[in-house]
């Protein structure tokens, strides 16, 4: 699939496909940013609102909604071919498969180098150190591994921007450190292509549309789930040899766990917290945004539930591959063996510029014309029925009303208002069809399919 | 536009929605951050002393676009020399109240650091009236 830029200037890794969508309403109801909506019986996704989590996605009974990648064939367009791989694609494996032989795979597949991702973790590390020492730093500090996270607080909670720390994730990280390794053996940046395979939507997101950077170092994404089939069958078929992995062997127990839960957390100083899954992020920052003093130094908030190892594209059963790595990090050794390779941190090389809030929560930018909107919001909320069953197209009541305030929906649309109107005479059952027909599509308008 | 909310005395799991409340409107008014925390506190301080202090308590909010003016009239013991209570601090919040966290003696103190104008009325075995006004500009 080809990059595509939006309207909005914001990149999605989620496309709606409307020849399977059947408009159920599944992924609107557990869109955490209420970033959907059902219109002719199709799912549509806000773009100022997406935040990318993949919610949506794992709640699609019909797989309509696609996790847009990078096509497999990009990575011969360059002579070296480098495979970032995270510590949660080898914990998909079941145990008797080596790390040596999903390294050696992914060779055979025409990787030319294998980088694990987390043996960047120390240089994260140092640059959360260098950020919290600065007495302007803001308490709590958030890490912004996640990016769904860093989309999250963009557009519900501007006043928490400058609480995350400008330090790059570990996957971006590792792409500038190695491929300044690679021109210092002498590669043209050109010949490098650095392949992320992922297992998040959010982060295909940010690398095509970077937030807090100019330009992304990773020159493509590759879908863990494609990936891992294409691995695991050719370990199954014998297809490939063992490669010797002396650099993954030396992953220690704090890389091979920093993106689980509590991962970055227990590593850090201070009163520390480590919160999982997007609904429970959203509750606990509705709560930090009210008190004064928190009295908690650093924040690890990840978007799915048990962090990375729920991805969306992560084919296994998240707490089976959480058990694995703990058990890969518990043969691991404790102290970083290789620290010296990765050098120190450099702050102009792993910074993130200044996060900006992009707020989607304003009714209008001009006060008076919000104060007009949210009188009006008041009232149809007492006429809404508030049992939020989204048949009118909107995932709540009051996103109902929210939208029509801004001229993106009529009362109409709800089937009580309308049973109403109908009673009284001022809407037809004629104009009832249309009105359905519009938000569920023509064909699943039961009146209509009745004639 | 108005805005009503009740507190029950003792109430500590619901103290809070009041100041959520809001706001979730101050966002939707497109009101800066900082001045919606400073908003949120102050009223968050306030539900909490009713919860902790009173039997029940009752808020009005008027918001205009320039400012926004919260009223909070409980029925409670009243504050008997309200220069002290004001004090950081200060508390007679009792040994149960304190051991869940409240009580600290940073309430009206706290109040005090994120409103703009302050006012203050208490009858002593009535109730008291704690009022205040924070500018909404950008």
């Amino acid at each position: 699939m080809k990059q595509t830029e939006s309207h909005t200037g914001f990149h999605h890794a989620l496309k709606v496909v409307d020849e399977l969508c059947i408009g159920c309403t599944h992924c609107m109801t557990v869109c955490p940013t209420q970033a959907i909506r059902v219109r002719d019986g199709k799912a549509i996704i806000i773009e100022e609102r997406c935040v990318d989590c993949g919610n949506c996605c794992k709640a699609c009974p019909v797989s309509a909604i696609l996790i847009e990648q990078d096509d497999f064939e990009d990575i011969f367009n360059y002579a070296v071919r480098i495979a970032l791989v995270p510590s949660v694609f080898i914990g998909q494996f079941p145990s008797r498969i080596r790390t040596g032989e999903v390294f050696g795979g992914l060779k055979s597949l025409g990787f030319t180098h294998i980088v694990d991702i987390d043996s960047v973790v120390d240089l994260v590390q140092q640059g959360y150190e260098e950020f919290v020492k600065n007495p302007a730093c803001d308490k709590p500090a958030i890490s912004s591994f996640c990016p769904a996270i860093v989309r999250l607080i963009q557009v519900r909670f501007p006043s928490l921007v400058d609480n995350l720390i400008a330090v790059k994730p570990p996957s971006d990280v590792a792409a500038i450190h190695y491929r300044k390794l690679m021109e210092d053996q002498g590669y043209e940046s050109t010949e490098i292509g650095i392949f992320y395979i992922t297992p998040c939507a959010a982060k295909i997101a940010s690398i095509k549309s970077p937030v807090g950077e100019a330009v992304s170092s990773v020159n493509g994404v590759i879908n863990m789930e494609y990936m891992y089939n294409k691995l695991l069958h050719l370990i199954m078929n014998k297809e490939v040899g063992t490669e010797a992995v002396p650099d993954n062997e030396r992953l220690n127990s704090k890389e091979i766990l920093w993106s689980m839960t509590r991962g970055e957390s227990e590593h850090q100083a201070g009163r520390c917290l480590a919160v999982d899954g997007i609904r429970n992020v959203t509750e606990f920052l509705e709560g930090l945004e009210e008190t004064e003093d928190s009295n908690i130094d650093f924040l690890e908030l990840r978007a799915c539930d048990e962090s990375c190892a729920g991805g969306v594209l992560i084919s296994g059963n998240r707490f089976l591959t959480v058990e694995r790595l703990n058990r890969r990090a518990g043969e691991a050794s404790i102290e970083s063996v290789k620290q010296s390779e990765a050098g120190s941190f450099d702050i102009n090389l792993y910074s993130l510029d200044k996060i900006q809030a992009r707020s989607m929560l304003a009714l209008d930018p001009d006060r008076n014309v919000a104060m007009e909107k949210m009188n009006k919001l008041e009232e149809l909320l007492k006429v809404l029925p508030g049992i939020d069953c989204a048949a009118c197209g909107s995932p709540t009541c009051r996103a109902l009303a929210e939208d029509i305030v801004q001229g993106r929906a009529q009362p109409t649309w709800c089937v009580f208002v309308q049973e109403l109107y109908i009673r009284d005479g001022r809407l037809s059952l004629e104009e009832a069809d249309e009105i359905n027909g519009s938000i569920w599509g023509k064909e699943r308008n039961y009146r209509s399919q009745s004639k | 536009m108005m805005l009503d909310y009740h507190i029950d005395g003792g109430d500590f799991v619901n103290a809070g929605k009041a100041s959520s409340a809001v706001k979730r409107v101050l966002k939707q008014l497109n009101v800066p951050a900082k001045r919606i925390k400073r908003v949120v506190i102050a009223l968050y301080e306030t539900e909490v002393n009713v919860v902790a202090h009173a039997s029940k308590g009752e808020i009005e909010v008027v918001i205009e676009p320039e400012r926004i003016t919260l009223t909070v009239k409980d029925s409670g013991p009243g504050i008997p020399d309200i220069n002290r209570a004001m004090q950081e601090g200060f508390t007679t919040a009792s040994k149960e109240v304190r051991e869940m966290g409240f009580g600290a003696g940073m309430g009206l103190a706290n109040i005090k650091r994120n409103s703009d104008e302050l006012h203050i009325e208490s009858i002593p075995g009535k109730g008291t009236i704690v009022r205040f006004t924070n500018d909404l500009r950008d």
